[in-house]
């Protein structure tokens, strides 16, 4: 039997053939699985027993197993394997895994990292996290129930992920009498589902975790199953290294410069072969050179293939960054800022189209903004749902646009340039997953129409630096009141000005538009895209609108230049402002007649540094006009 | 030519971490404790930005009572490799004369380790600190991510981790907060040992057998490194052949009886040891989820 026991004991012996020892374990490969299944599929036994069969339980862990199996154990004081695999202790006090924890395991023939994944669906990011650096995937499932809800959520990850192997784990299957017919039937379903999602290879195996069939050893109960035990099953599968092969590419991590002599771009290779002397292309910028050097870990090589650390040096001096992808000139990745693709979204606040995130996708982080989700899938059921919106741990078919082209493969080719994440910009927090399918248009293709007049030569004939000067506030905090008098007065100096006032604009362009959080995204979106437009027609524009997030006032903010965007905060008191109360807005939210009322029951965020800031409570209108305007006219 | 083995894989994974932690912090550091997963960081860390100078200084939190020959191998080690070397020790904590033998392992290494490591990350404003832990060292290391978001009171929060997919690792945080960074998360203790050898590492002399002076306490063989460890009623320090097989505060660290003096000698004693790594340090030896509840706290 494959133990690592016998081995190792034999290796204690004389020093000398520890060498021996040493070369043949660290030639051994790597296999990462990851398992996953239902709470009480009988996840920890087995994983227990695969740790314990195979002698990596140390003698101080045994004692402390035999001990907690007298205390805790389900199993009559005997051995509970489970134990071996206990959680956090805040696992253990719901009684449930949260998050993925990672085990190790070695056999005299592999290598074997066991990402364990919790079942429940509030914690399917984690399964995700486990599943995504995986390249075989144990599911388990019990023998009495069957197929379950969590079996096709955890499938469908699986597929979604591309992890090409699974192993059906057929668990519990003492309690069915060990019945061949059963064991028929839950594999013909799961060969269903495999078939529907693109699961390329299945293999079933009939277990007990329990009682030790067919997990290291054969089955007594099983006598008609006449397939691998599941570790013989984890120790031979061939893991085919699919990124070797193709063209090179490498994501630039960190430009290496120690003097003038030496100029190296570092990274992990993500695909492909990179050989000395070879003609490279950087991307996006096309340029050109060749491979002068390739240093691996160990100084200078020939070559250096996917998963390898490197640092190449190039014939020629030119720009290159992080963030760039150096690739073979004969076989250059497309460049794109357009995507279709899945998103599994991580999130706890849901996927608002229209707002944007960072997406990091190799080592480049650009700004990226859904601008439509085709449909959900019901990760359940595989159904396609229309959707407005993606809540935590749904998936959802979207289109992506970035604010700068990117060098990528589909997902499905190459995980390290087609699997992306978005990160919010305020909480900083991981919120999605994506997989990108395919470029909507080549970045190539488009080319902004070049115009002879241009916006300077338009700001030049009105004597004038165009702004837009963005007043943010409660409503009824004197936004409307202050910008009307600022736009009178330049005015009457000559300036040409346009005011967008958000009661206004409501009524027009943004009629179709509510108050939930996805059109209030949506319609500040709009706004700041017309007043981008106006400002770039010479005008100094001034938005008077509530809008009470942060990220939609820098979404309004990145659309300018640097010193072209004046934030106007416009500080009143929420009771002051409920004590004016022009419009009676506040009574009627008070009374729950209107709701998200900013304020009231939807929050409004405090701006961190505007340009502005204008504390009503303390000032006259007229001085405070009087600075919003000297900062809108100051030359620059 | 030949497929990249085993260690080929982990070496490549580390040195991704490392360069990704150069390219996205303000200011990383790595915490460096001299043990021989330290050693393995400060290899991996030279290789990674090879041939320039680290861009990561090295931080070593001094409780004051390590091993001599662990700060004589620190000092020796800086000076050769010419990375930045900062210490720090908890001032109050010098002030008050807290060590581990009147005020306890726990006393000691709250104040001294947990306390003194955030002291000195806020000192600096480190947004993100490299550490050596393993994920096959314990249960809760066994749940950390690669990069582990800490908040602005240096908290780990389990039960919420951000998610970390393929090897995306997300660097993004707010003033005051940080990241610990965990570069040999996939290696096991095994691995280290074998990748001490191939690459022909220097570690501390103490990881070897040879005769140092020890009393036997609680169970535990504690050397008598210097003259500040007092001896009890009826203890004699004696001569033993010992190694330790972890190092730390010399009056918290066990050492093993053990004739392995060689490196291969260490590897196969390892490979036939039925006693997990951890053992030897007293401070764990405190109810299960002590080290969770300490992590959560801020210690590494
Ligand atoms: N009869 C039987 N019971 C099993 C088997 N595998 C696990 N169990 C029991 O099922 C229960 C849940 O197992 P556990 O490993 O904790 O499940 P997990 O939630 O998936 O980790 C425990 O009481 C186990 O003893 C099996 O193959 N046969």
């Amino acid at each position: 039997m494959a133990r690592d026991a016998a081995t190792d004991r034999a290796a204690a012996q004389p020093a000398a053939d520890i060498a021996t020892y040493l070369a043949r374990h660290d030639r051994k490969d790597l296999l990462r699985f990851v398992t996953c299944g239902s709470v009480d599929d009988g996840k920890s036994t087995l994983i227990g027993r695969l740790l314990y069969d195979t002698q990596l339980i140390a003698e101080d862990q045994l004692a402390a197993l035999d001990a907690d199996s007298r205390r805790f154990g389900t199993q009559n004081g005997a051995l509970d394997f489970a134990l071996l695999v206990d959680g956090l202790a805040a696992e253990r006090e719901q009684g449930i895994t949260i998050d993925v924890a990672y085990r190790f395991l070695r056999t005299d023939r592999r290598k074997f990292i066991v990402a364990d994944c919790p079942g429940h669906e509030q914690y399917t990011r984690n399964m995700a996290t486990g599943a995504s650096t995986a390249q075989l995937a144990v599911v388990l499932v019990d023998a009495r129930k069957g197929l379950l809800t969590q079996t096709r959520r955890h499938s469908y990850i699986v597929a979604l992920l591309g992890i090409r192997h699974v192993v059906l784990a057929v668990n519990k299957m003492d309690l069915v009498d060990y019945s061949q017919a059963r064991f028929a039937e839950i594999v013909a379903a799961y060969r269903d589902l495999a078939a529907l999602l693109g699961i390329a290879e299945v293999t079933a195996i009939p277990l007990s975790a329990l009682l030790g069939d067919n997990l290291t050893a054969r089955g007594e109960g099983t006598p008609w199953y006449d397939g691998p035990t599941l570790l013989e099953h984890l120790e031979s599968v061939a893991i085919a290294d699919s990124v070797r092969e193709g063209p090179f590419r490498l994501p630039v991590q960190w430009v290496n410069r120690p003097d003038q002599n030496f100029r190296g771009f570092a990274g992990t290779l993500a695909q492909g072969r990179v050989r000395v002397g070879e003609e490279v292309v950087v991307l996006p910028s096309a340029r050109r050179s060749r491979v002068a050097r390739v240093l691996g870990p160990n100084g200078d090589v020939d070559s250096a293939v996917a998963g390898e650390a490197v640092t190449l040096t190039l014939n020629d001096e030119i720009d290159v960054s992080r963030g760039d992808v150096l690739a073979a000139a004969s076989a250059p990745p497309e460049v794109a800022d357009q995507f279709a693709c899945h998103l599994l979204w991580l999130g706890e606040q849901p996927l608002l189209p229209g707002r944007p995130y960072w997406l990091k996708l190799g080592t480049r982080t650009v700004v990226a903004t859904v601008t439509e989700i085709k449909h959900r899938v019901d990760v359940n059921t595989q159904e396609h749902l229309a959707a407005k919106r993606l809540a935590l741990n749904e998936v959802g078919v979207c289109n992506l646009s970035l604010d700068q082209p990117v060098a990528f493969e589909s997902y499905a080719r190459c995980r390290e340039l087609g699997g992306c994440i978005l990160i919010d910009r305020q909480s900083h927090a991981t919120v999605g997953a994506g997989f990108l399918d395919f470029a909507l248009r080549r970045a190539q293709n488009i080319h902004w129409q070049h115009l002879d007049v241009d916006r300077q030569a338009r700001a030049l004939i009105k004597g004038q630096t165009p702004r837009c000067l963005w007043f943010t506030g409660l409503s009824g905090s004197g936004k409307s009141t202050i910008a009307n008098q600022v736009e009178r007065r330049l005015l009457a100096s000559g300036y040409h000005t346009y005011l967008l006032d958000g009661d206004n604009v409501r009524h027009g362009l943004n009629r179709d538009l509510g108050f939930t959080a996805e059109d209030r995204v949506e319609n500040i979106r709009r706004v700041a895209e017309v007043a981008r437009l106006m400002v770039d027609a010479g005008l100094i524009v001034l938005v008077s609108f509530i809008s009470p997030f942060r990220s939609e006032r820098r979404l309004a903010r990145d659309l300018f230049a640097p010193g072209e965007f004046v934030e106007v905060f416009v500080d009143t008191p929420l009771e002051l402002c409920e004590q004016r109360d022009p419009k009676g807005l506040y009574r009627k939210a008070r009374s729950g007649e209107i709701r998200n009322f900013t304020g009231i029951d939807s929050p409004y965020e405090l701006p961190e540094a505007p340009e502005l800031h204008l504390r009503t409570a303390e000032a006259a209108v007229d001085d405070l006009a009087g600075e919003v305007i000297a900062a809108a006219t100051r030359a620059g | 030519m030949a497929t990249p083995s085993h260690l080929d894989r982990l070496e490549a994974e580390s040195i991704h971490i490392f360069r990704e932690v150069a390219a996205e912090f303000r200011r990383p550091v790595m915490m460096y404790s001299i043990g021989k997963d330290s050693s393995v960081l400060l290899h991996l860390l030279l290789k990674a930005f090879a041939p320039a100078r680290p861009p990561i200084p090295l931080l070593h939190i001094d409780t004051g009572w390590k091993f001599r020959e662990m700060i004589a191998f620190r000092d020796r080690r800086a000076a050769e490799t010419g990375v930045e070397l900062l210490r720090h020790t908890n001032p109050e904590g010098l002030r008050e004369g807290v060590n581990p033998i009147t005020h306890g392992a726990a006393v000691h290494t709250d104040i001294m380790k947990t306390q003194a490591l955030k002291q000195a990350l806020d000192k600096h404003g480190f947004d993100a600190a490299i550490g050596g832990a393993r994920r096959d060292e314990e249960k809760s290391r066994a749940k950390e991510r690669i990069f582990s978001f800490r908040t602005a009171q240096h908290r780990w929060d389990p039960k919420n981790q951000r998610p970390e997919l393929w090897n995306l690792y997300n660097g993004r945080v707010h003033p005051g907060e940080s990241v610990r960074v965990f570069p040999l998360s996939n290696w096991t203790e095994l691995d280290i040992w074998l990748y001490i050898q191939r690459e022909g590492i220097e570690v501390v002399p103490l990881y070897f057998a040879a005769e140092r002076p020890v009393v036997e306490r609680d169970g535990a063989l504690i050397m008598v490194d210097d003259e500040r460890l007092p001896l009890r009623p009826g203890e004699v320090p004696q001569r033993r052949r010992v190694r330790f097989r972890t190092l730390g505060c010399y009056p918290l660290t066990g050492a093993v009886e053990s004739q392995a003096d060689t490196l291969e000698a260490v590897i196969a004693e390892m490979v036939a040891a039925r006693t997990s790594e951890r053992q030897g340090r007293v401070i764990d030896h405190d109810p299960a989820a002590s080290m969770e509840k300490k992590k959560q706290e801020g210690y590494f």
